[in-house]
Formats: structure tokens, sequence, C-alpha cells
């Protein structure tokens, strides 16, 4: 098998071409992690506002549809938004499965005794942890903006709607079980993302590993206080 | 000191492998790695065993063939150390040692510990040389490289081709092999006219036997010359450059 010269087949479009290659994925998976990591980011922040009480919120969820104010027809700037973080999920994902599968055929034999030095329980589990938290973000829409989740649901009403969901334990649980899960991910791409795109300097080398504990913490501790403070009653309907 | 081996044994690329215990008596502490297996081979010789058969030449940790993953740890227990100069000091009397071969897809198994490592030599074909006019040697200094330039290039030609970063990452990646032998051409301004064809090609070739670089980082702590995770960084971005610049009008095939 190795012993020829072998070919690579290109293909025509650059940007195709790259996205051929494991290390174009990597690429794809360091942007689009970056898009949806400071969606995160925003979505946290803007949750926050519950604490503010409902008219905060639901002041704040109204404000998204009308982005943009009167430059754009209403809710199309958040249809745009929606649009572009539903792509950089579809991409994350695909790339995520593609480049497993290649990993798991290059390593097909098992050491019958294997000490890792650098390897940790994050970087081992990207793809469980995505999993999961692709299952997760699936409920999490039906039952908080679809409002087909099975709590009392209504449209433009998101403090309501909250409470009424994470009052339910086994949702409040689900809720935060994933979102650590979220955070032992981020833990691993939120550093590993400066790696896939050449992103490496010394000046800032050792700062990628905090800004990767700081993001990992900060969307983990924000994301997670939500149901815990539906379930303590701090968050709570009239 | 008396120890026990744990070896791997494959009579062929066919053969399914198992382990296998032998003794190793009477080991002296000042022997290196590759002697006590030496020392074992002309025992079993003498019992009529076949010896166990291993990849070695420099025994001077310069020429990459003497790889093996030893207790779980690729080149043993010792840091930025090839096995062939890991000495028996680093055990003791009643240890048993577990001997496996590299495995990965891009690694073939040969005989026993001895792996196939030709996947290297096609991707160093790829890309990983400059073209100069051959002839008589230049003179030193024609082409002024500053201290700093040679020395980090210097840093990854310490590579030395023994496959311990494929060996030791779980995606059966050689990122750290590409970079390292991308980086020490593409840093020099000898190695600057093929620079992204170089990119290329090597990535290009890398990917049709190896797995994709998770940035796990077992390789950079498994590697015998400590070559650093920043030439992966280094690659990555060329590799995207390759694809994306007008080739032609850095005078490079497009
Ligand atoms: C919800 C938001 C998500 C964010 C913010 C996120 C973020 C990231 C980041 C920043 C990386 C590092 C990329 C790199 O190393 O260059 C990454 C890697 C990864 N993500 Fe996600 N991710 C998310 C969801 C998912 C989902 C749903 C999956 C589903 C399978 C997934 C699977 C993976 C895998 C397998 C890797 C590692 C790829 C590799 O290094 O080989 N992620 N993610
Ligand atoms: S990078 Fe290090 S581990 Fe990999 S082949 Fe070169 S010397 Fe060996
Ligand atoms: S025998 Fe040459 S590096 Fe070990």
């Amino acid at each position: 098998m190795t012993t020829t010269r072998p070919t690579v087949k290109r293909r025509r479009l650059w940007f195709l071409e790259f996205y051929r290659s494991a290390v174009g994925k990597k690429w794809v998976m360091a942007v689009t992690g970056i898009i949806l990591i400071g969606y995160l980011l925003a979505h946290m922040v803007g949750n926050l506002k519950m604490y503010l009480g409902p008219e905060s919120i639901n002041a704040y969820g109204e404000s998204l549809r009308d982005l943009g104010g009167h430059l754009v027809p209403r809710t199309h700037l958040l249809w745009i938004m929606r649009i572009g973080l539903v792509a950089a999920t579809a991409l994350h994902l695909h790339a995520a499965i593609t480049l497993t599968f290649l990993n798991w055929r290059s390593r097909p034999a098992r050491y019958d005794e294997r000490h890792y030095a650098a390897a940790n329980y994050a970087s081992r589990t990207m793809i469980y942890g995505g999993v999961i938290v692709a299952a997760f973000v699936v409920f999490h829409l039906m039952d908080l903006t679809w409002g087909s989740g099975g709590a009392e649901f209504a449209r433009g009403l998101p403090y309501e709607n909250i409470v009424h969901s994470f009052e339910r334990l086994p949702v409040a649980l689900f809720y935060i079980v994933a979102n650590l899960l979220l955070g032992v991910h981020l833990y691993h791409g939120a550093w590993s993302m400066f790696q896939s795109i050449g992103l490496n300097h010394p000046r800032f080398n050792q700062w990628r590993r905090w800004f990767a504990y700081g993001i990992a913490a900060v969307i983990t501790i924000g994301n997670v206080s939500f149901p815990i403070a539906v379930q303590a009653g701090i968050v709570h309907l009239g | 000191m008396d120890l026990t081996l744990r070896v791997w044994r494959q009579s062929g690329p066919g053969d399914k492998g198992r382990f296998e215990e032998y003794p190793a008596k009477g080991i002296d502490e000042h022997m290196s790695f590759l002697e006590m297996l030496d020392i074992v081979n002309e025992r079993l010789t003498l019992e009529g065993i076949e010896p166990i058969a291993f990849d070695h030449d420099c025994r001077e940790g310069i020429c990459g063939t003497c790889g093996v993953m030893v207790d779980g740890r690729p080149h043993g227990p010792w840091e930025g150390t090839a096995t062939c100069q890991l000495h028996m000091r680093a055990y003791s009397d009643g240890d048993t040692i577990t001997i496996e071969p590299w495995r990965a897809k891009g690694f073939p198994a040969i005989k026993d510990l001895v792996v196939d490592r030709r996947a290297f030599d096609r991707i160093i074909e790829s890309g990983g040389f400059i073209s100069v006019a051959a002839g008589s040697a230049p003179d030193a200094n024609n082409t002024p490289i500053p201290q700093e330039a040679a020395e980090f290039a210097m840093d990854a030609a310490a590579c030395i081709g023994c496959g311990a970063c494929v060996a030791a990452c779980p995606n059966g990646a050689a990122q750290l092999f590409v970079a390292a032998k991308y980086s020490h051409l593409s840093l020099l301004p000898q190695g600057q006219p093929e620079r992204w064809t170089r990119a290329e090609s090597m990535v290009d070739t890398m990917e049709l036997y190896f797995g994709s670089c998770s940035n796990h980082g077992e390789c950079e702590a498994a590697c015998p010359k400590n070559i650093s995770l920043d030439f992966i960084a280094l690659l990555n971005r060329d590799y995207l450059r390759s694809k994306w610049r007008n080739r032609r009008l850095a005078g490079q095939k497009g």
C-alpha cells in the first residue's frame, strides 16, 4: 500500500477542495465554534435579564424580533442570524462526525497498556458531549421556542415559559447536565480552535488556556444558574 | 536485576499477534534498553526460539528507527528520549515491562515490534525538499539567515521521523511529524520558492494515511525531540494560505 507514490484527487472550487481535507474541516470546526461561542455568550447574557424580572426579559425578547429598528422589516435580522446559526451548527456537526469516523479508522488497534500524558477527559469526549448537546438543543428549541416541549407555553412571554418549563425537575436536571457537558466541550474546544486556525504567538499562547477556562466557566455558570434559580424559587411567577 | 518482558509477537502482517512473556535475568543497570533486548534475543536464539524483531540503527537517538511502546509510553518512561537512549537504571528488580509496536493504520505491522513507516517517506517525497542547483558546495553564508530564524528552524529540524507522535495520537494522526518537516524548510529563505505547494502536498499526502489532529497534545508529550505544537499551528495556517492565495503571483505552481 505504501510502495507507490499516491495521488491526491483535488476538487475544482478552492473552498470545496479545502473542506475536503481534514485540516480544512478543522478550520471550519474552529470558525463555526467561534460563531457558536459568540452566540452562547450573547444568549447567556441576554437571559440574565430574567433576574431583573418578567418585564426586562420579555422586552429583551421583543427587541430581538425588532432588531435593526426601522431599517429592516421586523424579524428579518433575527432570521438572518438564525439561518447563520443553523448553517454553522450543520457544518460543525458534519465536520465533527466525518473527522471522528476518520480518526477511529486511523487507529484500529488498541494498545494493551497506554498512559496518556496530555490528552484529557475533555479532549477525548468531544464527540459524545457534542452529540448530547445537539440532542439537548433540539429539545430546548421545542421547549422554549416552538412550545412543543410539554409545558404551558405562550408565544412572546419567555419569562413565564422559562418558569413553567424549569419547574419540572427532570427538565431542570437535563438542562444542568447538558450545560455541564457543554462546559467540558468548551474547555477543550476554546483552546483547540486557536491551534486549528494557526493563532499561535508566544505573546498570548499562555492566555489561550486561560481564555478557554474563562469561556467554559462563564457560559456554564450563567446557564446552569437559570434552572437552579427557578427550582430554588428565586425566579418565580407573580 | 531480574525482569520479566511481556512482548508483542506477530509472525507477519497476516498474523493476529499475541503477548509472550520472557525472563530477562541478570540485567545490568548500565545497559541500554536495546542492549537488554539484544541479550534476551541471544538467549532466545540459544533456546531455539525466534528472536524478537525490533528496528534499530544508530542507537544514539538520531536515526528514528527504534521506537516502541514501553509500558504504555512511546519510547518508554523518560521524557525527550528515544528508546535506544533509555537505560535500564529506569527499572528495578522484579519489574515487568510491556513492549508493543506502534499501532496506527498508517503504520501497518511487519513483524513483532517492527512496523512499516514508509508513509512518512511518501509525505517527504511530496514536498519535504527544496530545489537547489546541485554541484560544488556553495560558499558558507551565501544566504544570510538571522540567528533566531536558524534556531527556530533547527528546533523543527530536530525531528528524527520516529513516528512516536503517530503512535501516541489517539487519532493516529501524523500532524507533528509533518509540521516539523514542513516548518524546518518553510522557515528558511531556501524553503520559500516551494512553500505553498509544499504545504498543500504534504498535508494532502499525510491525509491519505493518517487521522486528523484534535489537539490532544499527546504527540508533543511523546516526542523524543520535544517538537512543539507551535509548528502544527504554522502548518494549519499555511495550509489555508496555500489554497487561498494566488500562487502564480508568488511565483509558485498554482
Ligand atoms: C453548541 C455549541 C457548540 C460549540 C460552541 C462548540 C464549540 C467547539 C469548538 C470551539 C471546537 C474546537 C474546534 C477546533 O478544535 O478547532 C469544537 C470541537 C468539536 N466539536 Fe463542538 N461545539 C458545539 C457543538 C457541537 C456539537 C453539537 C457537536 C456534535 C457532534 C460537536 C462536536 C465537536 C467535536 C467532535 C469536536 C472536536 C473535533 C476534533 O478536534 O476532531 N460540537 N467544538
Ligand atoms: S515529531 Fe517527534 S515523535 Fe514525531 S516523528 Fe518527529 S521526532 Fe518522532
Ligand atoms: S536507534 Fe537510532 S534513534 Fe534509536
